[in-house]
């Protein structure tokens, strides 16, 4: 039994189709503790949203998970049926998404979903409620929240209504907010203040993060560990700060030449062969294997599992025992 | 003496955002404005890679639209090698238009579904004239095709067939084929990967060495245009606030809002440096703030920011339009 708050094991989420099974996460695990941002890193396609949806119970059929388990605090919830979910999704699990206009209604003002919200999961009167709506408002960081609580989305920035979106997610003090690209489309500038509201929340109210995103920059800035994806499967685990300045996996060392920083001169950024295979046509062994520099014979037929490597874990069969000389 | 291949004076181009006429008689209301871009200079020498970057809003792509002439300036003139583009006559244009080309952000919306990707290469060649003759296009086109990296039989597929990225080399083709001297590049790798992006940025960088191309790269993304830049400008809503080498802008910004900028950037090197909270928000541009418009959300503003709008002068190699720095309180 590990003490960790979410847990997710061997996870596979698959969708039939015409042509078979696509496996859209294969065999996915990691754990998130209290008080802790998970970053998940990855291309599109690589199946970080995939895993956050398995997560909150709300992947669209007929994809489903087909294998593993996900327990909160011990308890197992992938196998719940759809009401006891849902509570779970209202309690325990918050959510944040890239556009915040999918999470907020046109028709009603912040008040009145705030206000929902809240009284729907707490025992408080109108008046409390509202009380802690302007409250949670003025701690995501809404100027002059008592007034502006009774305008509609569409009266906010985009910046704001994201901020919005985190005291909506926050009304009921979930144990783990579930944060999927939740800066992509908003400026630096902006960005960089909600990675401000999400750490503050993990460190005021010790909410464990789960942070989707593509941008290394932002699980840089934001993350404590990093969950790097790649093809619906893990490729590495680790301490950002391990990844980021070591990583181990191939894919992960060539994603970090890649990326442009605004530190050093290089004339040429690394570069990946190819790009990362569709569902369709994975192939067998190393998913990584038809792009990897380091490839051997044995990454052709044999699927690395994810095992401890100096103080992260790593799915690349470099760091088995049987490596080549 | 430096070589100037694009000179843009005083541009200026305002939106009509006015709701439709018979609301604005209802309502009473006047006209309303957006200056999505106002009074902006800068020049692009040739073979360099000039920068424009800012936050969404700031102006970028209209920027880019006027100087390929996909919309007309209200204010202002646009010299192409010396030569206002608006004046020329239609035939001397077209001549003219041949030496420029654009890349969008999203090469779906920029390529014709329907064409396969050898005709939509094969336009801009016909259109200017550059090839005579089925063979000799084809000839050409299957060149283009290997420069970006596709392979010559890629021609006869249709551009669904493509990924994001292998679509932007194809777009890229197609802005190579009339053999243009400047292209202007909206967010080429905006809507890529990373690593997808990196093929694509050092291709466009080897395809500059090759054909000694002149690029205006726009994107919002700091540490690409570190990357590509020699030179670089800073808008904000619709006015140039900084202009310098790539440099020397990331070594030491002189405007407050370039500061803001760059200290926003995730430190992506995690060395831990400290940053200052970015403070309030880009404001509605149907209605700027008077005087140097960033003053509502800037540290060192004072009475003058408030009322009188700053314009760009030099502070050691760095143009900057700062009352701050002119007066020397920065
Ligand atoms: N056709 C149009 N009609 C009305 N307003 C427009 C039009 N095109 C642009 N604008 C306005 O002009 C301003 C500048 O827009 P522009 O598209 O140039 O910004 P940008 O810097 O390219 O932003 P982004 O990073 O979002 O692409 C914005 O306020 C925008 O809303
Ligand atoms: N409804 C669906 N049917 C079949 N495949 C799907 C469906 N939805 C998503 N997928 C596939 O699942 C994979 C993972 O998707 P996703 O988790 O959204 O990726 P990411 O969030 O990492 O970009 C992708 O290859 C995607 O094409
Ligand atoms: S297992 Fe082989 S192919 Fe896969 S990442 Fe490791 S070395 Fe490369
Ligand atoms: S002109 Fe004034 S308000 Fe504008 S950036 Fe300079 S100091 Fe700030
Ligand atoms: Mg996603
Ligand atoms: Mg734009």
């Amino acid at each position: 039994m590990s003490d960790a708050l979410l847990s997710v094991r061997d996870l596979v989420v698959e969708f039939p189709t015409r042509k078979g099974i696509l496996t859209a996460v294969d065999r996915v695990s990691f754990d998130i503790s209290r008080g802790e941002v998970l970053g998940v890193v990855g291309e599109s396609g690589a199946g970080k949203s995939m895993t956050g949806s398995a997560i909150i119970g709300l992947i669209e059929p007929p994809g489903h998970i087909a294998g593993g388990t996900i327990s909160i605090a011990g308890q197992r919830i992938d196998n719940l049926p759809y009401e006891a979910m849902r509570r779970v999704r209202g309690k325990r699990i918050g959510m944040v998404f890239q556009d915040p206009l999918t999470s907020l209604n046109p028709i009603y003002t912040i008040a009145e979903q705030l206000i929902e919200t809240i009284r729907t999961h707490m025992d408080l009167n109108e008046r409390q409620a509202r009380d802690r709506a302007i409250g949670l408002l003025d701690q995501v960081g809404i100027p002059a929240a008592s007034r502006r609580i009774d305008d509609y989305p569409h009266q906010f920035s985009g910046g704001m209504r994201q901020r919005v979106v985190i005291a909506l997610a926050l009304c009921v003090e979930p144990e783990l907010i579930i944060a999927d690209e939740p800066t992509t489309a908003l400026d630096v500038s902006v960005q960089s203040q909600i990675i401000d509201v999400l750490k503050r929340m993990c460190a005021d109210h010790g909410t464990a993060i789960m942070l989707i995103t593509h941008d290394m920059g932002v699980i840089a800035e934001a993350a404590d560990r990093v969950v790097v994806m790649y093809a619906g499967r893990v490729a590495e685990i680790g301490a950002v700060r391990d990844v980021i300045k070591d990583a181990k996996h191939p894919y992960t060392k060539g994603l970090m030449g890649a990326i442009p920083t605004l530190m050093q001169d290089s004339d040429r950024l690394t570069q990946i062969p190819g790009t990362m295979p569709r569902l369709t046509d994975i192939p067998p062994g190393c998913a990584f294997s038809k792009r990897c520099p380091e490839a051997f014979d044995r990454c052709f037929v044999e699927q690395p599992d994810c095992r401890p490597y100096q103080g992260r874990d790593v799915a690349c069969l470099l760091y088995d025992e049987g490596k080549p000389q | 003496m430096t070589d100037v291949l694009v000179g843009i004076e005083n541009l200026s181009r305002d939106f009509d955002v006015s709701k439709p006429w018979l609301n604005r008689v209802l309502e009473n209301e006047e006209k309303k404005y957006v200056t999505a871009v106002n009074d902006v200079s800068f020049e692009i020498r040739r073979g360099e890679t000039f920068a424009l970057v800012g936050e969404s809003g700031s102006g970028k792509s209209t920027i880019a639209k006027l100087i390929v002439g996909l919309i007309r300036p209200t204010g202002g003139q646009i010299l192409f090698d010396g030569t206002n583009v608006a004046t020329r006559g239609s035939a001397s244009m077209r001549q003219l238009r041949s030496r420029f080309q654009m890349i969008f952000q999203d090469p779906f919306a920029s390529l014709n579904p329907r064409w396969r990707v050898k005709d939509i290469i094969a336009e801009p060649l016909r259109t200017f004239g550059v090839a005579e003759g089925r063979a000799a296009w084809e000839k050409r086109v299957d060149e283009l095709l290997e420069t970006v990296g596709l392979s010559a039989k890629d021609g006869a597929k249709y551009p669904h067939e493509f990924s994001g990225g292998q679509r932007q080399r194809v777009a890229i083709a197609r802005a190579l084929s009339a053999q243009p001297e400047f292209i202007v590049c909206d967010e080429p790798t905006s809507a890529l990967d990373v690593s997808v992006q990196a093929q694509i940025l050092n291709l466009m960088r080897d395809l500059q060495d090759e054909f000694g191309l002149t690029y205006l790269f726009i994107s919002h993304d700091l540490s690409v245009v570190r990357h590509m830049a020699s030179r670089i400008g800073v808008l904000y809503l619709g006015r140039l606030v900084e202009v310098a080498e790539g440099k020397t802008l990331f070594r030491d910004p002189k405007h407050p809002y370039t500061k803001m900028l760059l200290d926003a950037v995730p430190d992506l090197e995690m060395t831990g440096r400290k940053r200052q909270p970015v403070e309030g928000e880009i404001p509605n541009p149907i209605d700027p703030p008077s005087g140097c418009t960033y003053h509502p959300r800037c540290r060192l503003a004072n009475d003058r920011c408030r009322s009188e709008v700053p314009v760009l002068k030099l502070h050691g190699d760095t143009k900057a339009a700062c009352f701050a720095l002119e007066e020397g309180r920065s």
